[in-house]
């Protein structure tokens, strides 16, 4: 018993103190003081109110995919695809968006454009997941090239049908009409709508994990794939359905990126958010509960990195360094401590 | 077309260089059972390292050697780690692979932009005078002379050497291979180093002489993910691994040809090109190994040419945990 909370306490210590030394002999290394780095990155990420909401901006998608991924992960399948099904699900709003307004009232075309970006998210996924149970094509491999295939869609669509009359640019479509930006809170540019639905993902998840047979489906297959196929349950079918949901979650953040934070569709429209979900489930080691905080962690380093190349001259790459470094740490130490586990044994 | 022909495809094979390179040192790599993922970072990583250093130096050789060493290191914490400590390859690789992109962004800031050296072209006296095989193949840098030599190098290497039967035992069955008194872990480590030391070169290759300098994008990204899927392409033999490179190559080099007729497409768009085919071929190749399929080919003579080109039987331990008990 005792055990059991030491060992996750002395792992994260370990995580933590390698990670801040690593980071900071790095940046002496290249001749910046570090704690005017770290400084930057706690004033640049919470430093204000008009700061947090954007942190709030980043965590909304980063929860939503980290949530989807625990699906496919809790199968053992690796969804690197998920960066396409937010690019998907972002293509899907904006068509929702152009089709129907302004035929249609505003809200509808809200509520359709929602609709959209999950069906192109979920079958976005959906088509890796059925590459891998009906072509034996590695999910991982599936995933990535769809991805970069989503990514020269969204370049088609901007320069071509949905691009900006007269010209073309890398700066995307032309922004949405102002009826179909969702609303946000005064002073604090953050949709309640897109932080509801976020937490409210993240809960049915817990919840399904939690509480119902799914859940224990999933467990059950992702454990051990040949006591699933004996005891009756389809596989194939599960991994397929796990797909979708992984597909809608990225889908609904892809809605979000578009209707709430950029109100256009846009190349980066995704912004890496995908990967970075990737890392943040790992770092949670497969489970629920460290997810909303992590995401925060890697939010907030996301938000305060952007200000380091026009203060200190280096690159916001930095954050994504230390989001790696983290995880590769907790890697090592995580199965340090379960082969000395192990061993004692 | 005539005129031109010699030139694409002089192109097509300097392109290919640092593909062969980063594909076979991944062969060699995955022979021995493990899958080093982080090819995209490393790919990058040593790209900017191998500029850096030949920029400060002048040495394009030095550049080369730092660039080879950057890719050995990151493929030794890939080997380290699995083998040491059990950690899942697919997982460790692909933080890598974001994390050493980053890492080469990071610390590739101050050179970004900048002319540097650039690896000097050398065309071979005597063999550049063949008739139009000279013109392809001769009139290139050395670097791209050393690929056609590590092509032949690794096939000798797996099949007809000691090491080799060694390597590619502990791929197929580590567990037998070290009752038979086979060092499993200590072949699997150093050629996993030795892979990412080619895959390092690759890197290099591209900042010092096909892609020349270093910037944010560079222009090599993604090319890590399509070198792993030429091995699977490939089928894990290093010849078919090369005329893997040399198709993606080619295929690149008829989408700059397309880019010229469509000009109102970004370029992009046909950089994308690559991806769906892989993904295309990936699923023609599952489908020729399917045991139906392979017992067709038995009575159906066209069958059975297409089956043997395409047949493909990764190392049986590829990518597995290796218990030493």
């Amino acid at each position: 018993m005792k055990d059991k909370v030491l060992k996750p306490i002395t792992r994260w210590f370990i995580v933590i103190g390698s990670v801040f030394v690593i980071i900071t002999l790095l940046l002496y290394a290249i001749k910046v003081n570090p704690f005017e780095v770290y400084k930057l990155l706690i004033e640049g990420s919470l430093g204000s109110k008009y700061r947090i909401a954007r942190v709030l901006n980043v965590w909304i998608p980063l929860v939503l995919c980290s949530c989807g991924l625990l699906y496919t992960f809790s199968l053992g399948l690796w969804n690197i695809g998920i960066e396409g099904q937010i690019m998907l699900g972002a293509i899907g709003a904006t068509a929702a968006f152009k089709w129907f307004y302004p035929s249609f009232p505003s809200l509808y075309v809200m509520v359709l454009g929602f609709l959209f970006a999950i069906i192109a998210g979920g079958l976005w996924a959906l088509f890796a997941g059925i590459l891998k149970t009906k072509g034996g094509v590695n999910e991982i491999f599936a995933g990535l090239g769809l991805n970069f295939v989503a990514q020269g869609l969204i370049l088609w669509l901007i320069f071509g049908p949905w691009k900006r009359p007269g010209i073309a640019s890398m700066s995307g479509t032309e922004p949405f009409n102002r009826h179909l930006w969702l609303s946000t809170l005064k002073g604090f540019r953050v949709s309640p709508v897109a932080l509801a639905i976020a937490v409210s993902v993240f809960i049915a998840t817990v919840f399904i994990f939690k509480y119902t047979k799914w859940g224990l489906f999933f467990k059950a297959i992702g454990d051990n794939p040949t006591a699933g196929t004996l005891f009756g349950i389809s596989v194939n079918k599960y991994s397929l359905f796990a797909m979708f949901l992984a597909g809608a979650c990225a889908g609904i953040a892809g809605f979000f990126q578009t209707a709430g934070v950029y109100h256009r569709l846009i190349p980066a429209i995704s912004s890496n958010y995908g990967y970075l979900a990737l890392l943040i489930v790992m770092l949670a080691n497969f489970s629920y509960w460290p997810v909303p905080f992590i995401a925060f962690f890697f939010a907030c380093l996301n938000v305060g990195s952007i200000q380091l190349p026009m203060v200190l001259n280096i690159d916001s790459s930095l954050s994504g360094i230390i989001q790696g470094l983290s995880v590769l740490v907790f890697l090592c130490v995580y199965n340090f401590q379960k082969l000395k586990e192990n061993s004692l044994e | 077309m005539s005129a031109e022909f010699p030139v694409i495809a002089a192109t097509v094979v300097g392109g290919a260089a640092p593909l062969v390179f980063a594909a076979l040192g991944e062969t060699i790599t995955e022979r021995g059972g493990i899958i080093n993922l982080s090819l995209d970072g490393s790919i990058l990583l040593s790209a900017m390292t191998g500029f850096a250093i030949a920029y400060k130096t002048g040495s394009v050789f030095l550049g080369f050697l730092s660039a080879g060493i950057i890719g050995a290191l990151i493929a030794a914490v890939v080997a380290s780690s699995t083998l040491f400590l059990r950690v899942s390859q697919v997982a460790v690789g692909f933080v890598l692979a974001l994390m050493c992109r980053d890492l080469a962004y990071f610390l590739g800031n101050p050179y970004s932009r900048i002319q540097g050296p650039q690896l000097a072209y050398t065309p071979i006296p005597f063999l550049e005078k063949i008739p139009i095989i000279g013109k392809i193949f001769f009139q290139q840098n050395i670097m791209v002379y050393g690929s056609y030599i590590l092509i032949f190098a690794v096939w000798f290497f797996l099949y007809k050497t000691r090491w080799g039967l060694m390597l590619r035992c502990a791929g197929e069955n580590p567990e037998a291979a070290y009752i038979r008194g086979i060092p499993v872990e200590k072949l699997k480590f150093w050629f996993t180093v030795l892979g990412g030391f080619f895959v390092g070169i690759a890197g290099a290759l591209y900042s010092l002489s096909v892609k020349p300098g270093w910037g944010r994008p560079q222009g090599a990204e993604g090319t890590g993910w399509i070198a792993l899927a030429i091995v699977i392409f490939g089928g894990w033999e290093p010849i078919k691994v090369a005329l893997g490179a040399y198709l993606f190559s080619f295929l690149q080099a008829m989408g700059i040809v397309l880019q010229d007729k469509f000009s109102s497409v970004p370029a992009q768009v046909f950089q994308v090109a690559p991806f769906p085919l892989m993904i295309f071929t990936l699923l023609f190749i599952n489908y020729f190994n399917r045991k139906e399929i392979q017992e067709k080919a038995l009575t159906n003579p066209v069958l059975k040419i297409l089956s043997r080109i395409l047949k493909a039987n990764p190392p049986a331990s590829l990518g597995k945990v290796f218990y030493r008990n």
